[in-house]
């Protein structure tokens, strides 16, 4: 069983919802990852996603653009990100990682290298923002080779019938983005949610996670209320920006690894609640 | 695959449903996207079949844009270079000076068969917007324009005219502050206003059906160049010659004789400062495939996959990608992509302005350089076809700087 299947199936026997926190992977430098991806499992994360920057983040509002220009300023790339989950994996084998990023990273590396890389790395889930599954006939294979689930995103413009080609495809859970726009927008509608997500149900048996604009532990509770995970990335990243610039890197780090921590173990008490 | 296998199909039958031109084009695009492309997709296949719509877009063409352009014969820029005829395709004498309208007038009837009340665009040098925002004042639409803030303040002009008809010029500030990071945030605003929003893409590049709708509205040139050449030579050109940024000039131009295996295509890139120094805007010539906009096409892009700046004299060539129908046109080596310098493109200008009276934009400064090559190489009695795209008014400023002159 993948570790995203797994972790699925143990929230639930706990009744129980997963909390899947977003950052951009050396944002704002290459030192604080690894140390966050343990302080987050610590304040309660199930699943970490690790965003891999790239130059043209279309579909990411100014949060996550920035975040992207700052891990870029140390030209982190997609490989530096497989090794970080890697040494990740030398004291964590249980929390499921899923990398998302945009498409052209993967396709330089070339689809059959990044799949057995990231496998091998201790991945276990792809998004992959900018390749449906109509463009995808040879990427999912090269993914499921390497026993990768490709997570792809739901929104709320995705018609029943394009949903069901989405699912089939779709492994370990799907995302639902809960509003049209760009990450980190403000409004979330969470009895909207609610009735999309009872048509995504119809639909598929997989998990759903519903993320973009989960702010803090009443959105994250609320959402909770009716998804099988909720995911929050802009709000956790904009402490990165605030102790970016004003403090050294260690300080920086050590402040934001603790705020983050902090806001992630509110949420888990609301979830949990 | 060659010329030669793709013989049971012709070339102008591409791209498939889906957007491919062999491997490249397509729909690359986050999930939110995907409905509203079908949806303009259906619009396009629809609307280009209905006899009214053809109607009215040609009387917009003849009325409003002005056409046909005329052919012009060069005569004594073809004397002094001594070499084959040379044709100029007066895309320049469009209204609002290049060829950017034809596109923009087509688009915004389907905006308004499509019910849509307000219109996007990105801009590099500033002709798509101010074509944008003419067509939008037209109907009276909301028109936002999203430019980079380095063109901004290199196209100051473009930027009042906008201003002028009414659209909210957005300086963006992300990325390296050109037109690249304008689609980005042209995408994100559409991506959050799908619901009343009608994106205006200025080339034949993005997900599908961009690259093809763009094509058809733009190849208007081709149709009439080609009409024209019988006219004036009774016969096809032996060569066409476009600049190339995203490529929709060109592309408007080449495709009508995609067929026409005896006309040799030219589409030249910017070689800015030269390819050797890496500072240049020539995916086609000095880049690799990826993805990036929307379309899987030739890119300029570190090893890791990032997307990296481009340099080119020309705001409107100024663009790390190309349209995926010239990507695959390289490949199959149907059309040859060149390049040429800032510095020989600003002869090309100084050129044609003193010998013809004509001043070329700095993009097609580009393709009138390559002429400048390609010309003497031919007999007296071929001919080249070279697409004027726009004219050079909105870069008098910058010809001038780079020539040590203050105003």
């Amino acid at each position: 069983m993948s570790r995203i299947k797994g972790c699925f199936a143990q929230l639930k026997e706990n009744n129980k919802k997963a909390l899947i926190p977003y950052v951009a992977t050396g944002d704002p430098n290459p030192e604080i990852t690894l140390d966050l991806m343990h302080a987050m499992v610590e304040s309660g994360a199930d699943i970490i996603e690790l965003g891999v920057p790239f130059s043209d983040p279309m579909a990411d509002g100014p949060v996550i653009q920035k975040a992207s220009e700052r891990a870029l300023i140390y030209g982190t790339s997609l490989t530096d990100v497989l090794a970080i989950v890697k040494s990740f994996r030398t004291t964590n084998n249980e929390t499921p990682v899923v990398i998302m990023g945009y498409l052209n990273p993967i396709e330089v590396m070339g689809y059959e290298t990044f799949a057995k890389t990231a496998g091998e790395s201790g991945v276990d889930g792809v998004l992959t923002v900018d390749i449906p599954p109509e463009e995808a006939d040879t990427y999912i294979p090269a993914l499921r080779k390497y026993d990768l689930d490709p997570i792809f995103l739901l929104s709320p413009t995705t018609t029943k019938e394009r949903m069901q080609i989405i699912c089939q495809h779709a492994s370990g859970f799907v995302y639902y983005v809960s509003v049209k726009g760009v990450t980190g927008t403000s409004a979330l509608n969470t009895d909207g949610v609610a009735k999309r997500l009872e048509v995504i149900k119809e639909v598929t048996d997989l998990p759903v996670g519903v993320g973009f604009g989960i702010k803090n532990a009443g959105t994250a509770a609320a959402v909770g209320q009716v998804a099988e995970a909720v995911v929050v990335g802009s709000a956790l990243v904009n402490l990165v920006e605030k102790n970016a610039h004003s403090l050294s890197n260690e300080e920086g780090n050590k402040k934001t690894i603790k705020e983050i921590s902090q806001v992630l173990s509110s949420m888990r008490s609301a979830m949990d609640a | 695959m060659t010329i030669e296998q793709q013989a049971d199909k012709k070339l102008s039958d591409m791209p498939d449903e889906k957007g491919h031109f062999g491997q490249y084009g397509g729909m690359f695009v986050p999930e939110t996207l995907m409905e509203p492309l079908d949806e303009l997709n259906q619009a396009y296949i629809k609307y280009f079949q209905d006899p009214e719509f053809l109607a009215e877009l040609d009387n917009d063409l003849a009325n409003y844009v002005g056409r046909p352009s005329p052919l012009y014969f060069a005569e004594r820029w073809s004397r002094e270079l001594g070499g084959a005829k040379i044709y100029l395709k007066r895309e320049d004498l469009n209204h609002t000076g290049a060829h950017k309208v034809n596109n923009t007038v087509g688009q915004m009837l389907l905006a308004k068969r499509m019910g849509k009340t307000r219109i996007i665009a990105e801009t590099g040098a500033g002709q798509h917007g101010v074509a944008t925002a003419t067509v939008a004042a037209r109907l009276g639409l909301e028109c936002v324009v999203y430019m980079g803030a380095e063109d901004i303040q290199r196209q100051a002009l473009n930027v009042y005219r906008m201003k002028l008809l009414g659209a909210r010029v957005v300086s963006v500030e992300s990325g390296s502050r050109t037109l690249k990071d304008a689609l980005n945030e042209a995408m994100r605003d559409w991506v959050t206003n799908i619901d009343n929003t009608f994106y205006i893409i200025g080339t034949a590049a993005g997900p599908h059906p961009y690259p093809v709708m763009v094509r058809d509205f733009q190849a208007v040139i081709g149709r009439e160049a080609k009409e024209q050449s019988m006219q004036h030579e009774g016969r096809l050109p032996d060569a066409l010659v476009a600049c190339i940024g995203g490529g929709s000039n060109a592309i408007g131009l080449f495709y009508p004789f995609v067929d026409d295996l005896d006309v040799s295509m030219y589409g030249v890139e910017a070689a800015g400062h030269g390819l050797e120094t890496g500072e240049h805007a020539a995916p086609l010539c000095a880049g690799k495939p990826g993805v990036l906009h929307g379309n899987r096409t030739y890119l300029m892009e570190d090893r890791h996959g990032q997307i990296i700046p481009t340099h080119s004299v020309s705001a409107g060539l100024d663009y790390p990608g190309v349209g995926p129908e010239h990507s695959w046109l390289k490949d199959i080596g149907r059309a040859n992509y060149v390049s040429v310098t800032d510095e020989e493109a600003l002869r090309g200008f100084h050129d044609l302005t003193k010998i013809e009276g004509i001043m070329p934009a700095l993009e097609s400064s580009h393709a009138i350089a390559y002429v400048t090559k390609l010309a003497p190489t031919m007999d007296n009695d071929q001919i080249i076809i070279a697409n004027l795209s726009g004219r050079g008014d909105k870069d008098i400023h910058t010809v001038a700087t780079i020539d040590g002159i203050e105003f």
